[in-house]
This record gives C-alpha cells, structure tokens and sequence, in this order.
C-alpha cells in the first residue's frame, strides 16, 4: 500500500505546515553514500544513507532496526517485574535510570510508596549513572573528533571506580536490576556509603583535570563551535530532550519540573546553552557533570537510616487494578519514559518505552544538511544515543 | 480536564471530543478525539496561550482485538399451541445465548506536554474503524515533529496507516515485511531452519514447517 524503499536521490513530498528539514539545491551531481552500519561512529548498528554534493550534505536519512528484538511484545508476554532486568537492556551504558523509569510508571501505576532511604539509593545511583554517562559521551565525541583514545580513557578511567561502586551494592557492572517497585533491591552496607562518598570526592577533581584538558583545546573548538546548530522552536517541537534541549537554550529539566523521587531537596542549576552548537552540547554535559557531583554530595551526606522496601509492597501476585500510567524521568540522554496499560492480569496489556535516543535522532538530518560529512560524525556523536534503545 | 474539553469545543465546534477516564491511581485521564478534526484540535491545543501544549512527549500504538461475548438475551416470540383442541398464538419468553463480536480497533495514544508552562500530561487518543481495512488516522506531525519517527513506527508495528505523514514508511522492520509484529495476534514467522534437537515442541514445530513448505511448493508459490 506504500512504497517503502528508500530513495534519499527524491526530496519528501511536500506537506503543508509541516517542520520539515531544510532543502538545498545541489550544485553538482550526488554522490549517495551509506554510512553504516558498521562505521566506527554510529556506536553500533546504525545507518544513515547521505546524499552528498562534493563534501556537503544534502540529504541525510537514518536507518534503524538492525538491533530490533521488540523488547515491547516480550515485556507484554511476562510480568511486570519480569521485564526489570530486560530494561538495562535498552540504554545498556544507563542501567541503573532505565530501572527506575520503569518503576515509577509502575509505582503511578499502583499508587505505591518509597521509602526514603530507597529514594535516597535511587537519586545517589542515578546521579553516578549521569556521570558515567555523560564523561563517556563527551570522550566519544573527541575519540570521533579523531583524538584516539585519551579523553576516552580518562573518562572510562573514573568509569570504571563508579562501575566497581554498582558491581558492589547491585552484584552487577552494566546489568543492575536494582529497583523494585516500591523501593531497591538491597540495602547499602554503611562501608559502599563510605566507598561511595570517597569516589565522589575524587570526582570535583577529575571534573577539572577534564574541563582543562578539553575545554579550550583549539582542535576541539575549531571543530565544534558553530557546527549543528538546532533552533529552540524546533527543539521543542521536535520532542528534543536532555541536555540537548538544554544546549538549545531551552530551560526544561524534569527533575525540577515534576519533583519525582526527592529531587526537590536539593540545590543544583540547569546548565544551559546559548549558541545552541555541539560544543554546547558537550560544555551542558561537562556542567551537568558538575551538578551531578553536587548533588551527590549532598545526598550522601544526608541519607537517612530505614528499610529499602515498602512493607506494603507485593512482589508475588502482582496484580496492577485496570487503569494506565505514563512515568516519566530526567535520563542521562533526555526523557525516559514508561507508558503501562494494566488490564488486571500479571502481565502489562501494553508496555511501552519511550526512547529519548531514538526522538533526539528525528532532527539529526536538520543539523546535518549543510555541513561537511566529516562534520556529520561530531553532529551524530553529540546527540549522544544508544542503539540498545533507539531500536528496542 | 472538563476545562480543556470546554476549551476545545469552544474552538473547534463539533469536535467531538470525549473524557476517557482512568482509574488507576495515577489519575491521568484521556481524550478521544473524533479523527475527522484532531488535526484542528491539536492544532488548538499546541498555540492556545493558556494550554500551549508544544512538546509532544510520546505517541504509541495499542491494539484491542475483536471481542467474542457471550450473553443471554430474553427473547420474546410468539409459538402456536395447542390450547384445548384449539391453535392459539401464544407469547411466551425464552432465553436464548447468544455471541455477538465486537470488533476490535487500534488506538493512536499521544502524552503532551508543555514546555513553556512545563504542566501535562494531557492524553490523547484515537481509534481507528477497524484492525484490518479502516485503519486510517490523521497525522500529528505537522503539528508536532516529534510524531514523524513515532508515527512511522507506530505504522510499522501496529499498522495504524497516518494520513498526511510526509514519510511514512517503516522504522524498525525492513522493507518487504509483511506483519506487524507489535499486533496482539502477530504469530512469529515460519521461516527457521529447526537444528535436530531434543525438544519434542521445537521438532514438532520444524516438522510442521516442513509440511507446510512442501505443501507450498506442490501448489507452486
């Protein structure tokens, strides 16, 4: 009924009102390249078919679903808890965040409680998530600026103390499993307290060491500064979150916009953008950094003593009433969240991931077109995305 | 949620939009709106300077399948009898069991929010005529950009057909599938090579794939 085939050599029709990516006249013949997908940069199996007129690109179409295994059908043929640990799955570098969007949903879901001791372990858990996250994403990008290697290990140096920290309190290095619905799995011991509060103050330190190494390195500025720029409006509208949104100057964060967990109690700023260019992107990510740490801090000195789990939690002949919930958290790479149809059984009726790497990628083309192939690379790095959750 | 529909059909008359509620204790409930005019209630409900719902959240795909339901219906009918020698019309009531099939439909769910005021989430939904040849629905990518990439997926797992989607073509299955595979009914496909092995249910399976191939190719497809 509709012709699927690629063909990036014809422009889209054309549909009134639509946002649709800017279109340039060639001046030569194209030339069609496919990137992928098994180029070094798309961290994975990911593809985008260029159209190219001598170096600049004209059109740019991403091609998903080479790791596709329809994680929303096996979740909906298991229960509800049964799909916990296939969520580190998805964003396998954020296992730990992948967790606690799902049971958030699942606790909207329920109408369940935490404890506070457990919302504490989640925030101090998330937080290293987006540490580790974030200082991987920006060595990437300069391993993708052809800086092999260096800024990568500095950043998988601290990676791995916090990777220990995760192998200590959830068993696991990547694949946590950590959260419950109605609290996490085990409690910390007062000595991984003590472990973690010793890499946390480590990290003010690594934090600097990288700002000075990268910051104002001249090759990084000259690649950066002024190469793929997303407007604001189009941000929005393009369902852009995370730290992109932010480095497109857009001041939305959804720790402190819903307060989930206890995001409210601490003090920590929205780094934002104003040139709305990669090198945003990847200063947003260093100060995010900063604020993480911060707010470490601050929870590690105030975590209180008590159980992990609600004593009213059920873990066996888990039942949600009928009903649906949309959970939503602020997750290292922009809003992760759960859409849950309930239909009374033990199984989700409808399970549902909302991907932020996969939504962040619907305006890759837009930044692209116009820019350099080479350009496209860093363009495509600073979007920061996984592919265990773009194709689900 | 009463305002919002008041709002909305002061600004698109006949819209006919519907709360859905939601019992759960997340208590977010829904609109259904009537596919012929969500494109000018989105549109509404995106530049009203009060709502301003101008980020798209997410946009998924649910299926409901036909429904078989059983019920006992009172039938009243009238039975000649014979009353005294004589035939008499008479009434008289039976219960009878009936099925009835209520058929299914695919529904489109849209979570907005907004950025500018940072509330939501408002719902939407939609639901298509039927699962298998009256699944048209409007396409909120003109609206929202956001939609394209969801859309196209909601297209290639459910099979939810968006009209007026400038590029709708499939996300994560290649080119040539047929199925949609996200379907409540999607049966895998039969195309695997069975390995000898143990499992009684594997073999069975592989013996009944190979009935079926030969049965194929006997009629020449």
């Amino acid at each position: 009924m509709i012709d699927s085939s690629t063909n990036i050599a014809t422009a889209p029709e054309k549909v009134e009102g639509w946002n649709r990516p800017p279109v340039i006249e060639p001046e030569s013949e194209l030339l069609e390249v496919a990137m992928g997908p098994h180029h070094p940069s798309t961290h994975g199996v990911f593809r985008m078919d260029v159209a190219l007129d001598g170096e600049k690109v004209i059109r740019l179409k991403p091609v998903f679903g080479y790791l596709h295994r329809n994680h929303e059908q096996l979740a909906q043929g298991m229960s509800y808890l049964g799909s916990m640990p296939y969520t580190d799955r998805l964003d396998y570098i954020c296992s730990l965040t992948n967790n606690w969007a799902y049971a958030l949903a699942v606790e909207k879901l329920v109408g369940q409680q935490v404890p506070e001791r457990a919302e504490y372990l989640r925030v101090i858990s998330a937080e290293l998530t987006r540490v580790v996250n974030h200082s991987s994403a920006i060595g990437f990008l300069a391993q993708e600026m052809g800086c092999s290697g260096t800024p990568l290990m500095y950043a998988f140096r601290e990676r791995e103390k916090i990777l220990d920290l995760f192998e200590a309190l959830t068993g696991s290095r990547m694949m946590c499993n950590y959260m419950r619905f109605g609290g996490c799995r085990v409690d910390a011991s007062p000595a991984w307290l003590e472990g973690a509060r010793t890499v946390v103050a480590s990290l003010p330190k690594f934090a600097g060491e990288f700002e000075r190494l990268l910051c104002s390195n001249e090759i990084l500025m000259a690649r950066c500064q002024g190469v793929g720029i997303l407007r604001p409006e189009l941000a929005v509208n393009a369902g852009v979150t995370g730290p992109m949104l932010r480095a497109s100057g857009v001041n939305y964060d959804i720790r402190k916009v819903d307060h989930y967990g206890i995001y409210d109690r601490f003090k920590f700023r929205v780094p934002l953008g104003d040139h709305w260019d990669v090198y945003d992107r990847f200063m947003v990510r260093l100060l995010e950094m900063r604020e993480s740490i911060g707010i470490l801090e601050q929870a590690l000195k105030d975590i209180p003593p008590g159980p992990v789990m609600d004593a009213k939690a059920r873990i066996r002949g888990f039942r949600p009433k009928p009903g649906e919930a949309y959970g939503r958290i602020e997750g290292p790479k922009g809003e992760l969240g759960f859409y849950l149809i309930s239909d009374g059984t033990s199984n989700p009726y409808r399970y549902r991931v909302r991907p932020p790497s996969l939504i962040n990628l619907t305006i890759l083309e837009d930044m692209c077109i116009g820019q350099n192939l080479a350009d496209v690379v860093l363009i495509f790095g600073s979007v920061d995305i996984v592919l265990g959750e773009v194709d689900r | 949620m009463e305002e919002i529909k008041a709002a909305i059909e002061a600004a698109v008359p006949g819209a006919g939009v519907e709360i859905v509620p939601n019992p759960s204790p997340s208590g977010q409930h829904s609109l259904r709106l009537e596919p012929a005019h969500a494109v000018a209630v989105a549109k509404f409900l995106r530049d009203d300077a009060e709502l301003q719902l101008d980020f798209l959240s997410n946009a998924t795909g649910v299926d409901y399948l036909d429904k078989e339901i059983a019920e006992k219906v009172k039938v009243t009918r009238t039975v000649m009898k014979t009353v005294d020698d004589v035939e008499t019309p008479v009434e008289e009531t039976v219960e009878e069991a009936r099925k009835r099939v209520e058929p299914g439909y695919l529904e489109a769910v849209y979570h907005l929010f907004s950025v500018a005021h940072k509330h939501g989430p408002v719902v939407l939904r939609m639901r298509t005529g039927n699962r298998s040849d009256r699944v048209e629905l409007p396409s909120l990518t003109p609206i929202w950009r956001s939609a394209e990439f969801q859309e196209r997926e909601i297209f290639d797992l459910f099979g939810i057909v968006f009209t007026g989607h400038p590029d709708l073509r499939r996300l994560l299955m290649w080119e040539g599938f047929k199925d949609h595979p996200m379907r409540r009914d999607y049966v895998e496909p039969d195309d695997f090579e069975y390995e000898p092995t143990a499992h009684d249910e594997v073999l069975a399976r592989s013996e009944a794939h190979r009935a079926r191939i030969e049965a194929q190719e006997g009629t020449g497809l």
